[in-house]
């Protein structure tokens, strides 16, 4: 019986004539075609977010917790807003964005969708790609959400050029590496807790800078003095979104039940 | 019944085999020398007294979990590449091993601390990067012990593997940056070596990198021995 499971994704692991043709070569007509992939898979986790609602309000509902909790077990005065204030907001949006992820690829677990997923006649990064952008739009929907209570709490000028770039270029880095191991532990026994105990130790450096990079620019430093921040950032993210799809391509033949 | 032949062979590098015999020879007779060197030749540092003694144990252990976690990537990476499940024997074993000598260097760092610092703990870059490595290689052992299909678990691993070791360097320059704006409170190190010391360093680098090779070859033929086990189950019908 298990076996029997298990031969789909061994016999989709073949080339596929369109998967050669996409590696073929990066010609216009080729990327276009990468792209439209990567959106049908994108379109259809928008599409059923839209209808259920669910992850986006939860992990938002989450985050505001998060924030109400800090406000608990520090008991901040307005002054001490300025430097607990980047902490507080990153720690929400990581914990909340891995609440998120960990739904990218469980929710496919149910009713076999990770099979029909991996039965696409598509290059495995498109699948990586396009829940890649799922999860992205989703964080930074999630943000978008949050900010604005975040500012409300802590009186700081989070609506600025320097916090919202670090923002996105530390969600980019931490969804990227987060992607793929919430593709590793939806097939894992300790799904849930799997998740947070792999990407917070890989995703130090995205945390370290994010929280040092908002704090500066909340201080209203100059970009110089953000520089080095955001090129650590952008290194953790060019580096993962290289590694991110190969390695994706390795998890993927083992994904689905055993 | 040898199920999983090929270039391991089992008599050449499993327990009583010569390679394991002069392995073992080997990192007894420079133990014992780094030990006697680390507690007699080398001199007692000025400041810090026989405290600083600790550190011939201290950096052997970090650089041998250094080398342990460099293997881990190897291993993934040639498990990817091969489907070699000794490979993935061989990153397990080193893992493992690598958190043994990451916990022992945060605990004799630690010892050192106390009177050299004043604390037991303090976040200093280094103490801060060794934390994260051992809590990333933490997980990749939670990881492998959540998955009981082996190859999804040797696929897996070898992908937390591949992503933690490159890691590494982005946590170490990130939390450099960091404490260097944020004042330095102390500073490791700053004493200069004498020759006997650096001996000393050497010999016990030396030490630790043999034990880890002893230790490695025992746990990957107890691994090995492990699915050669399974292999034969599989063989007669077991599964």
């Amino acid at each position: 019986m298990l076996e029997t499971l298990k031969k789909p994704t061994v016999a989709i692991s073949v080339p596929r004539p369109e998967a050669q043709t996409l590696a073929a070569g990066p010609d216009g007509r080729s990327l276009r075609a990468f792209l439209g992939q990567v959106w049908a898979i994108v379109n259809k986790d928008i599409r059923a977010e839209l209808r259920g609602k669910e992850v986006v309000s939860a992990s938002w509902v989450f985050a505001l917790l998060v924030l109400v909790v800090f406000n608990f077990a520090f008991d901040l005065e307005r002054e001490e807003m300025g430097p607990a204030g980047p902490g507080m907001l990153w720690v929400a949006i990581l914990l909340a964005g891995m609440l998120g992820l960990n739904h990218v690829f469980a929710k496919e677990r149910e009713q076999s969708c990770l099979e029909g997923l991996l039965l696409c006649p598509v290059d495995r990064s498109v699948i990586y790609f396009g829940k890649l952008a799922g999860a992205l739009i989703f964080t930074l929907a999630l943000e978008v959400a949050v900010l604005p209570v975040f500012a409300v709490f802590t009186n700081l000028p989070v609506f600025t050029p320097g916090p919202l770039l670090v923002l996105l270029l530390g969600t980019v880095g931490f969804v990227a590496v987060g992607t793929l191991f919430a593709a590793i532990a939806a097939n894992a026994k300790t799904r849930e807790v799997l998740l947070p105990i792999l990407l917070l130790p890989v995703a130090t450096p995205v945390l370290v800078s994010a929280v040092n990079a908002t704090g500066l620019s909340f201080d209203g430093k100059p970009w110089s003095e953000l520089a080095p921040w955001l090129g650590i950032l952008a290194a953790f993210d060019a580096i993962y979104l290289v590694l991110s799809p190969w390695l994706f391509e390795q998890v993927a033949q083992e994904l689905g039940p055993e | 019944m040898r199920v999983v032949a090929g270039p391991w062979n089992l008599s050449l590098t499993g327990a009583g085999s010569r390679l394991h015999r002069t392995l073992l020879g080997a990192t007894l007779a420079i133990g014992l020398l780094a030990l006697y060197m680390a507690f007699v030749y080398a001199p007692k540092e000025a400041t810090m007294g026989h405290v600083q003694r600790i550190f011939y144990f201290h950096v052997g252990a970090a650089w041998t979990a250094l080398l342990a976690f460099f293997v881990v990537l190897v291993g993934g990476l040639a498990y990817l590449r091969t489907r070699d499940r000794r490979w993935d024997a061989l990153a397990l074993s080193s893992a493992e091993i690598g958190v043994v000598f990451t916990t022992i260097t945060l605990a004799t760092g630690s010892i050192w601390a106390k009177p050299a610092w004043g604390a037991w703990w303090t976040w200093d870059p280094r103490v801060t990067t060794t934390t994260v490595l051992w809590l990333i290689y933490i997980s990749y052992l939670i990881l492998r012990s959540t998955i009981d299909e082996p190859e999804r678990r040797a696929r897996f691993a070898a992908v937390v593997g591949i992503v933690g070791f490159v890691d590494v360097p982005i946590v170490f320059l990130s939390i450099r940056l960091w404490r260097t704006i944020h004042p330095v409170l102390v500073k490791s190190e700053g004493f200069d070596m004498a020759p006997e010391m650096v001996y000393a360093l050497l010999a016990a680098l030396l030490a630790y990198t043999l034990l880890y090779a002893y230790l490695l070859l025992v746990r990957t033929s107890l691994e090995r021995r492990r699915l050669e086990v399974e292999a034969a189950k599989r063989a007669i019908g077991f599964y």
